[in-house]
């Protein structure tokens, strides 16, 4: 009974299919969230002038590669879709497993560059400007663990064979989390 | 209940998919079930019981309202902390467990899949997930209140300084514990709302078109967008708030480079249109009930539908107007003046959509109608005294006194008592089979409705003279201590005593009907939506044949037919 799906799941009335649909909607919902904390940052920013001071620590050098480890992450992600669509699972979850190992990547620079933030004094509650930093890249590396954790899942099912337009909805979900990062990167470690 | 089970073994032939009919187990069908009918029970009782806790809570604070200083059966005395934490978990349990699990989770579970002719919502374990974590939120805010310190006093907005930090609000545990539970009953509408959307954009019977859509189905989904687009920036706050409340970061901290302001920003952007997603249900339940006992087509549905969508995106720009006095500047004031002012155009529109369904129709006044028609009535007088609250002017005078309080009101009863006892009496048939007592529902008609206007009638005039809304004892201010406004104080919580003590009939009959009440066919209004084409109540699976979409769903008294309605289900001759 529990594993019955409804007719409702597999009706499509917009053409779109029921899961991607759903996804969009998540993402769509994510914005928002993403959207009023960073506008929240971006108006106490242009507010105070001292918060360039603050920002002139961050570590530019550890965010521009993990701007670039996460692009390459999503391209490993296009390519396990190419390979799902074309219906070969063992080869998609090879490739979503190198997005695993990208967004692994990612967590372990931070890991590095929060370290040493930490160790020269700049945590959560120094200023304002260092809570929105904890606070916006913490809430972004949630959802890279997230999607981590999912796309481990879906690499499971994939090698069987088993789900495989799972493999599509991840990959726009790691491309969101990707977009995001697009945006904290200018607005919290370039703009001096 | 039993019938339920009967009905499903009824429908053991099954055209449609579900191959294995096999009886489920109690704990599997009513406790973790997967039928969205039975969520939507799950969504309904709880939001009534998280209801009457609330109504209990108003009877506290009222009672020290109108005797200030003297016991409160069966509270005692009333101390300023206790108040404090019932006002705020009255507003925030009405808001957040009645209104919006009531009237968005649970009427959308239930209706949407049966009114758009489909078996199920298209995620049911997302489903079942959204009403566990809505259960969770309940029990984290009901232990809130038992924890030291107290429950939460801080107003259901929660503005900093105050909820930031417990050396001014006093409890430690109980604003993060408040904060989690807000938090947690988003993700669970979140969770349903997704739900929703998708349900109906793919899901909906063949033939359906966007016009043929059932108006309260278009209102919980318009809803489902606007709480989705608006709470994001208040979750994003809420995150914020939690940090200052537990890590002792500032984002809300003036001394440290925080500004308060910004969470006053982020709560009503998300507040007002909040507003909005409670209020269009409502709407939609009445656009059900009038047409079906006027035996008369929605007057103008495209006008209902566009008004809808004009007052959602509009809601979006309004939200400064509870900070007029916050120390906004005064030429932002002036544009969300306008913007407050024009809000009121679409939703006047549909006021005037539904009047104009009730001219030259043959009414027929059973329960559900005379509902929806104080619906309208009620709501007019929350609508109009909005207008001098979205003026800046006037709204600096009037903020935070106990005519604001009346005025938000005249909009919620109406919305969340009112408008939810049409849908109840008017869908309780297709719930459980069985008809409510139309006698009773009379006499708890009128219980309500006239004890409502005796409470909050009143609360203008004691507003305008100057009763402010966050006081504990009013009889502080000297010149508060007139007669006439005592007397008004104690004829509203005189009021709020026989209005509370009027839904007891209402529990009474709701609950023995439930069991005895008298049989209801499958389509007892003779109505034309989908819902009524399943049997009553709907077996697992809803319908025993998928039905297919032929016209709107307003098509009652078309000239040259025989019967003065037409199914939407049946095919044209």
């Amino acid at each position: 009974m529990a594993t019955a799906i409804p007719i409702a799941t597999q009706r499509s009335a917009t053409g779109i299919p029921t899961g991607k649909l759903a996804l969009w909607w998540v993402i769509g919902s994510e914005i928002v969230i993403f959207g009023g904390l960073l506008a929240s940052y971006l108006m106490m920013r242009l507010m105070y002038d001292s918060w360039s001071d603050a920002a002139s620590h961050t570590n530019t050098v550890a965010g521009a590669i993990n701007t670039f480890i996460l692009l390459t992450s999503s391209l490993f992600a296009v390519l396990a879709h190419d390979a799902a669509e074309r219906g070969k699972g063992p080869q998609a979850a090879g490739y979503l497993l190198l997005t695993i190992g990208g967004g692994l990547n990612f967590l372990v620079v931070k890991a590095i560059e929060w370290t040493g933030e930490i160790s020269h004094g700049f945590t959560i509650t120094t200023n304002t400007f260092w809570s929105f930093y904890y606070t916006a890249c913490g809430l972004h590396g949630l959802h890279v663990i997230g999607g981590m954790i999912c796309m481990g899942i879906i690499a499971f099912d994939a090698v069987r064979g088993k789900n495989l337009q799972r493999v599509e909805y991840i990959g726009l979900y790691w491309h969101f989390v990707d977009i995001v990062w697009i945006f904290l990167f200018p607005l919290i470690y370039i703009a001096k | 209940m039993a019938t339920q089970g009967h009905a499903a073994a009824a429908n053991g032939h099954d055209a449609h998919g579900h191959g294995d009919h096999h009886e489920l187990s109690f704990v599997q069908k009513y406790i973790f079930p997967l039928d969205h009918k039975i969520i939507g029970m799950q969504y309904l009782f709880t939001g009534i019981l998280m209801g009457v806790i609330g109504a209990l809570m108003s009877y506290a604070f009222r009672m020290q309202m109108a005797f200030p200083g003297k016991a409160v059966p069966p509270f005692g005395l009333i101390t300023p902390e206790f108040y404090n934490s019932m006002v705020t978990n009255h507003g925030s349990i009405m808001i957040f467990w009645f209104a919006m699990p009531v009237l968005i989770a649970a009427f959308g579970n239930f209706l949407i899949p049966l009114m758009i002719g489909c078996d199920d919502m298209v995620f049911p374990r997302v489903n079942r997930l959204s009403y566990q974590i809505f259960l969770l939120s309940a029990i984290v805010l009901i232990a809130s209140m038992f924890v030291p310190g107290g429950g939460f006093g801080g107003a259901w907005t929660s503005y900093p300084p105050l909820s930031a930090s417990s050396v001014y609000n006093q409890t430690p545990y109980g604003a993060p514990m408040w904060l989690f539970a807000v938090a947690l009953e988003f993700v669970a509408f979140l969770l349903g709302g997704i739900n929703f959307i998708t349900t109906l954009m793919n899901s909906r019977a063949p033939g359906m078109k966007m016009y043929n859509i059932p108006i309260v189905i278009w209102m919980i989904i318009i809803a489902s967008i606007l709480f989705m687009a608006s709470v994001g920036p208040l979750i994003a706050g809420a995150v914020m708030l939690l940090f200052d409340q537990t890590i002792g970061t500032g984002f809300f901290d003036p001394v440290r480079g925080g500004d308060p302001v910004l969470w006053q920003h982020l709560f009503w952007f998300f507040g007002h249109p909040e507003v909005y997603v409670v209020l269009l249900p409502a709407m939609g339940i009445v656009a059900e009930v009038l047409p079906v006992f006027a035996r008369k087509k929605l007057f103008a549905y495209k006008t209902v539908l566009w008004t809808a969508i004009a007052t959602g995106v509009l809601s979006f720009v309004v939200w400064a107007h509870h900070q007029f006095v916050a120390g906004i500047d005064p030429r932002m004031a002036n544009i969300f003046t306008v913007t407050t002012l024009l809000i009121s155009v679409p939703v006047t529109e549909m006021l005037f959509v539904y009047i104009g369904t009730l001219y030259g129709a043959s009414i027929q006044l059973t329960t559900p109608m005379l509902f929806a028609i104080a619906f309208i009535a009620e709501f007019l007088i929350g609508g109009v005294t909005g207008i001098f609250l979205g003026a800046s002017g006037s709204d600096i005078y009037f903020h935070d006194t106990y005519f604001v309080l009346a005025h938000f009101h005249y909009t919620f009863i109406p919305i969340a008592v009112i408008a939810v006892f049409a849908g109840i009496y008017y869908w309780f048939p297709k719930m459980f089979g069985r008809f409510m007592n139309d006698f009773w529902g009379k006499v708890h008609f009128w219980g309500t409705a006239i004890p409502f206007n005796g409470i909050f009638l009143p609360l203008f005039y004691t507003g305008a003279a100057g009763d402010h809304r966050r006081s504990f004892d009013l009889l502080n201010f000297p010149e508060l201590r007139q007669p006439n406004l005592i007397f008004a104080r104690q004829f509203a919580t005189i009021s709020l005593l026989v209005m509370l003590g009027f839904q007891v009939i209402f529990f009474i009959n709701f609950f023995y009907c439930m069991f005895r009440g008298r049989k209801a066919g499958a389509n007892p209004w003779n109505a034309n939506t989908l819902e009524w084409v399943a049997p009553s109540p709907p077996p697992h699976g809803n319908f025993a044949e998928l039905p297919n979409c032929h016209r709107g769903p307003y098509e009652y008294s078309v000239p040259g037919r025989e019967s003065d309605y037409w199914p939407q289900n049946e095919p044209a001759t």
